[in-house]
């Protein structure tokens, strides 16, 4: 591809090594097993399978969270190993990630303001004022306000918590945003919510996403590309309309046919009874 | 209807303050507990004020007098006298000098140095952990009395040594507690959130982490406070802890077990002054646990 290719992933495998009991014997998880792909700049690639194939593996592995026990990750065509480099504060910026669970990925004591400042603090020169200020216009673009600067995570709504994660992956104005199943934990209504603002998003900031999902409706409403994932390998991987019209795999078929409500048709009908 | 339209108040540290007396004074063992210890803070600040003796004087006159109201009882000496004349009442008040500044300095110092290690256990892992931990392991094997004995007798009776003593038997439980929070919250999606936002280990370890893994130590804090002032106790008692003359409750049972059967006042009263500043503080610590941790709650 001679796209404007922001990430590209050869070959990457995991393996988890666990001991079952102080004197079990290893064993040895391999999450993913040899993944390959890219991701064109501004464009969406979903990220579609069941649970425990490896998704939340990949996206630790591209937010640079955990190293990949083989294979090549190459961010704007730099080459990254973060087992032998130190990351820099301008690699840590270009890649941030949204997790599931919003009421797991706010710190309990830690002010919404501390949440989003903290990470300006730690990777950019400016002043404790222009971070304040450019936290709180954050704040305002994904939809919270000014008022909520000072409160604690707990009181605010799954759908508010999964906003200020959002406001918080992009402080630091990063280019790819890894999301790992951002909605999946929210009712139906908030779900349309949030997707929308993520589209808006990635309108206003040009963001590039890994949007990592089992919602199949959600994947069709969003998606540029589709990666297929079963087992830690990627059995299906092509643009959207292709792999939703023209499925190759046993597996991809077996998943559309389980979602019966994957039409095109039925997904607006959603999105708009949750907008009204 | 639109999840961002929810509004609450704004809370703030006193607010959490609050809330948490709240929950504190359902708990009427507690504060009573919580009221006897503020009083006898204010009975060890004030010692000199208070008590009507001085607490290492002897007179001459009154060895072993009994409290006034038993028979030949006096009001000079309320709670009586000791077998070499001096003042039990005063010598109980400046006491609870020796006993609170007992279990400040062991908590301090077990705390703190416990927070550490288990930190350290709980986010290297690998052989760090091993290390401290099987160090932890064979701290506990012992029984913890006999091993503070040890160490005193290694040491030097003083009381200092007898706290530092303390404060080692005391550490794995820390140390334990701090370690378990940690291995449980580095697995909870914020701590990975702050790895990403470039949080580094070690503000990760105490600005991130820690203060989420406060509660159970603060409960532990309370009651290890009362363990530390009996385990002083029975040092002193031991004769391996605070040396005579100074007014240290244990040291002033130890002294006393000659006249249990003719003069029994001369070890009661210190004896009581063990056991309800004890339970007072246990009180406190069972009323902390409920209000702070509702996990440990016993049902
Ligand atoms: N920290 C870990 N240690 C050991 N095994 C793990 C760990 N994280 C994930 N795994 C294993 O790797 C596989 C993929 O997990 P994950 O990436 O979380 O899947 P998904 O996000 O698709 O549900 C699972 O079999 C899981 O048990
Ligand atoms: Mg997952």
């Amino acid at each position: 591809m001679s796209g404007d290719t922001i990430l590209e992933a050869r070959n990457l495998v995991r393996e988890y090594h666990t001991k079952e009991g102080m004197f079990g014997k290893p064993v040895v998880t391999r999450a993913l097993k040899g993944i390959s792909f890219s991701l064109e700049r501004g464009k969406t690639l979903a990220v579609v399978g069941e649970s425990g194939c490896g998704k939340s593996t990949l996206a630790r592995i591209l937010t640079l969270i955990d190293p990949a026990t083989e294979g090549e990750l190459l961010i704007e065509g730099e080459p990254i190993d973060i087992r032998k480099d130190r990351l820099t504060r301008e690699l840590r910026r270009k890649v941030q990630i949204v997790f599931q669970n919003p009421y797991g990925s706010l710190n309990p004591r830690q002010k919404v303001g501390d949440v989003l400042t903290e990470p300006l603090k730690l990777n950019t020169d400016m002043n404790e004022q222009q971070r304040r200020d450019f936290a709180m216009d954050m704040l305002v673009k994904v939809g919270l306000g000014p008022e909520h600067y000072n409160r604690y995570p707990h009181m605010f709504s799954g759908g508010q918590r999964q906003r200020i994660a959002i406001a918080r992956a992009l402080v630091l104005k990063p280019k790819l945003l890894i999301l790992d199943e951002p909605v999946s934990a929210l009712d139906l209504s908030v779900q349309a919510q949030i997707l929308n603002l993520l589209a808006d998003l990635q309108e206003e900031f040009n963001l590039t996403y890994l949007f990592i999902s089992h919602d199949l409706s959600v994947v069709r409403y969003i998606a540029d590309k589709v990666m297929v994932m079963y087992f830690g390998e990627v059995v299906e991987y092509g643009t959207r309309d292709a792999v939703f019209e023209n499925p190759q795999h046993d597996y991809t078929k077996t998943l559309f046919n389980a979602t019966p409500r994957a039409d095109v048709e039925h997904i607006k009908a959603r999105l708009a009874a949750a907008h009204s | 209807m639109s999840d961002a339209s929810i509004d609450v108040k704004a809370e703030t540290r006193l607010d959490l303050l609050v809330n948490f007396w709240k929950h504190f004074r359902t708990n009427k063992g507690a504060v009573i507990g919580l009221y006897f210890f503020i009083g006898l803070i204010l009975v060890a600040v004030f010692a000199p004020l208070i008590a009507p003796h001085s607490p290492i004087e002897q007179y001459r006159d009154a060895f072993k007098a009994p409290p006034v109201w038993m028979e030949g009882g006096s009001w000079k000496f309320i709670l009586g006298t000791d077998a070499v004349g001096r003042d039990i009442l005063s010598r109980i008040i400046f006491g609870s000098r020796y006993s609170l500044f007992v279990g400040v300095v062991v908590v301090s110092i077990a705390l703190s140095v416990g927070i550490f290690l288990g930190l350290l256990a709980g986010t290297f892992r690998g052989w760090v952990d091993t290390i401290i931990m099987r160090i932890m392991d064979v701290i506990l094997a012992f029984p913890s009395l006999l091993l503070a004995l040890v160490l005193v007798a290694i040491l030097g009776p003083t009381l200092v040594n007898a706290m530092i003593a303390i404060a080692i038997v005391q550490q794995p439980y820390y140390v334990r507690l701090t370690r378990a929070s940690v291995i449980s919250e580095m697995s909870r999606e914020y701590v990975m959130a702050a790895r990403v936002s470039g949080v580094r280990t070690p503000r990760l370890m105490f600005k991130t982490v820690l203060p989420n893994c406060m509660a159970p130590l603060i409960v532990q804090a309370a009651l290890s406070f009362s363990t530390a002032i009996l385990d002083a106790a029975a040092l002193g008692f031991l004769g391996v802890g605070a040396q005579p003359p100074t007014p240290e409750w244990g040291t002033m049972l130890a002294e006393s077990r000659e006249f249990i059967l003719n003069a029994p006042w001369i070890m009661a009263f210190p004896g009581f002054a063990i056991l309800i500043t004890v339970v007072a503080i246990n009180l406190i610590g069972d009323g902390l646990r409920d209000a702070l941790d509702p996990k440990l709650k016993r049902s």
